[in-house]
């Protein structure tokens, strides 16, 4: 049996001492007895580390593996407020969705009021819509059935600057693709048929990858594996790519930018890949630093370049 | 055995022998830098001076100026590279964003709309300007030269504090006597239909950009503050933690 306390990070003040802790208690489990007695820190908010400076500590970790004495002292940072990875998610596709269709059905107050209502005479709008909504509902059913979260929660802040980015960029480009003096493609019918190619061929691509990396992991664990090709000829990629899911993804949009020949999907397919690319490196990275024989073939995002 | 720790040594040597040269290279250029700049807004200094001394009045001074303010502020994108490559211990984005600012001052606004290079409020801003770009390089000079008056240092902490809100008032009233000029002009501006599907509005963009001094302002301001709290007073100011 062993004694836990608990100080602050910041200021070292005492803030909790839990006595007759279980040696098999997990890290978790310390943190649910903390919120206890201090209802404001839900476990999620909670930072639990060996050392002021130091990492925080997993909730998977058990007391009696932690290099700790008889009485385990613990300094506690909050994170603020969190909010559910599946919230965030849900809020930040559910804009684009709803607010591309408010543009393509020329809700009023947007365009001048003659046009209330009405619906663009260029057939490759119609297909845009579609593929633009297609692919938010796939986020959608993916973040409801598919996605296997490793972390929880994220802080709250989050929230307002990912629905910032997602919703102003869904507006922004469908008023211009739905807009009534909207200029169709130069090349007309090939151009958009060999963008809508490229868009489905990416988002299957994309969706192959997220169920590949669910089945590498059973249902409610946190473990990381490295991820192979497949049956499936869409997971191939993974012979050259860490994260294809994100090359998937800049595919989907480099289509529909060439199907709506529209900067400003331009600018978002630009500042996307900016940010995948960064978190493919960190994945790539953290891969091959668990993992001492990983494939070294495989670039992070794009075979062979990046 | 031995020679092998002599070797390690030498080694050692002369990584810190080259450390001390890209220092001293650095420390040279900043110096070399920092007097130019301070020569060039003295230059803008003296030549308004003497124009309002001449003339009596301020029409027909921004044309005289022109060319100078144009050349000492573009120069001055150098310090974001300064900060990049790590020889200048300040944040790029601060840096950048400040710079950023000043280029759109000069050549966005007054470089490129005629008609209000004769309102007050330039005046306002160029004078203003001057006088802090003054102190501000004098003040990195001689801290580079290791001779800091107090005086130069005083002025480089207190003086903003008044000079940064004229500043500001005075590029957001050039910018608002700008606002109909470009709306009739339809200057910088693309409309639709067009092949790119992107429509820009020159006009509603300096509004956006004059909405953004609100939230910009006081951080940089605040900024300023705090370090003149901690250059001039030694407080100990705790940061935020993320």
């Amino acid at each position: 049996m062993g004694h836990v306390e608990i100080l602050d990070a910041k200021t070292k003040d005492k803030l909790c001492f839990l006595d007759k802790v279980e040696p098999n208690a997990t890290i978790g489990e310390i943190k649910s007895m903390f919120h206890k007695s201090h209802p404001q820190w839900y476990p999620a908010r909670q930072s639990i580390r060996l050392d002021p400076k130091g990492k925080s500590l997993k909730d998977e970790d058990v007391l009696q593996y932690l290099p700790v004495g008889t009485t385990a002292t613990f300094y506690f940072r909050d994170l603020g407020a969190q909010i559910s990875w599946v919230t965030v998610f849900l809020t930040e596709y559910a804009g684009p969705l709803l607010i591309y269709l408010m543009f393509y059905f020329r809700v009023p107050f947007i365009y001048a009021s003659k046009y209330d209502f009405t619906t663009s005479k260029h057939w490759v709008v119609h297909l845009a819509c579609m593929c633009h909504s297609f692919h938010y509902v796939k986020r959608l059913l993916e973040t409801l059935f598919v996605h296997r979260f490793s972390h929880g929660t994220m802080p709250l802040r989050n929230i307002f600057k990912n629905c910032t980015y997602y919703w102003g960029f869904a507006a922004w480009m469908a008023y211009y693709i739905n807009h009534p003096l909207y200029t169709p493609p130069i090349y007309g019918e090939q151009q958009i048929r060999l963008a809508l190619i490229v868009f489905l061929f990416c988002q299957i691509g994309n969706f192959s990858i997220h169920i590949a990396l669910r089945n590498l992991r059973p249902p409610g664990s946190k473990t990381r594996k490295i991820p192979y090709p497949t049956k499936n000829p869409f997971t191939w990629i993974f012979l050259l790519v860490s994260c294809p899911n994100y090359t998937y993804e800049l595919g989907s949009w480099l289509g529909f930018t060439l199907m709506t020949q529209c900067l400003p999907v331009a600018a978002f397919t630009l500042v996307g890949f900016i940010q995948m690319t960064v978190w493919a490196k960190g994945k790539h990275r953290s891969y091959l630093k668990e993992f001492r024989d990983y494939p070294t073939l495989r670039s992070p995002i794009l075979p062979f370049i990046l | 055995m031995a020679s092998g720790e002599e070797d390690r040594t030498v080694e050692e040597k002369e990584t810190n022998n080259k450390k001390r040269t890209k220092g001293a290279i650095a420390t040279a250029w900043l110096t070399f830098y920092n007097i130019a700049m301070t020569a060039g807004w003295l230059v803008l200094a003296v030549v308004m001076v003497r124009y309002y001394l001449q003339k009596g009045t301020h029409k027909g001074l921004y044309k005289n100026i022109a060319r100078t303010l144009k050349f000492s502020q573009t120069f001055a994108l150098l310090e974001v590279g300064h900060c990049a490559i790590g020889i200048v211990r300040t944040s790029v984005i601060v840096t950048g964003v400040q710079v950023c600012s000043r280029i759109f001052m000069v050549w966005f606004i007054t470089n490129s709309i005629r008609q209000i290079q004769n309102e007050e409020s330039v005046i306002l801003f160029v004078v203003v300007w001057t006088i802090t770009e003054i102190t501000r390089y004098s003040f990195y000079t001689f801290n580079l030269l290791n001779h800091l008056p107090y005086f130069i240092k005083w002025a480089r902490y207190n003086m903003f504090i008044v000079m940064y809100p004229l500043g500001v008032i005075g590029e957001l009233l050039t910018i608002h006597a700008a606002l109909p000029y470009v709306r009739r002009s339809g200057m910088y501006s693309l409309r639709l239909p067009n092949k790119y599907n992107v429509s820009f509005d020159y006009y509603y963009f300096l509004i956006i950009v004059m909405l953004s001094y609100i939230p910009l302002f006081p951080q940089l301001y605040f900024h300023m503050l705090r370090q003149r709290r901690r250059v001039l007073h030694g407080e100990i100011v705790v940061e935020k933690d993320e």
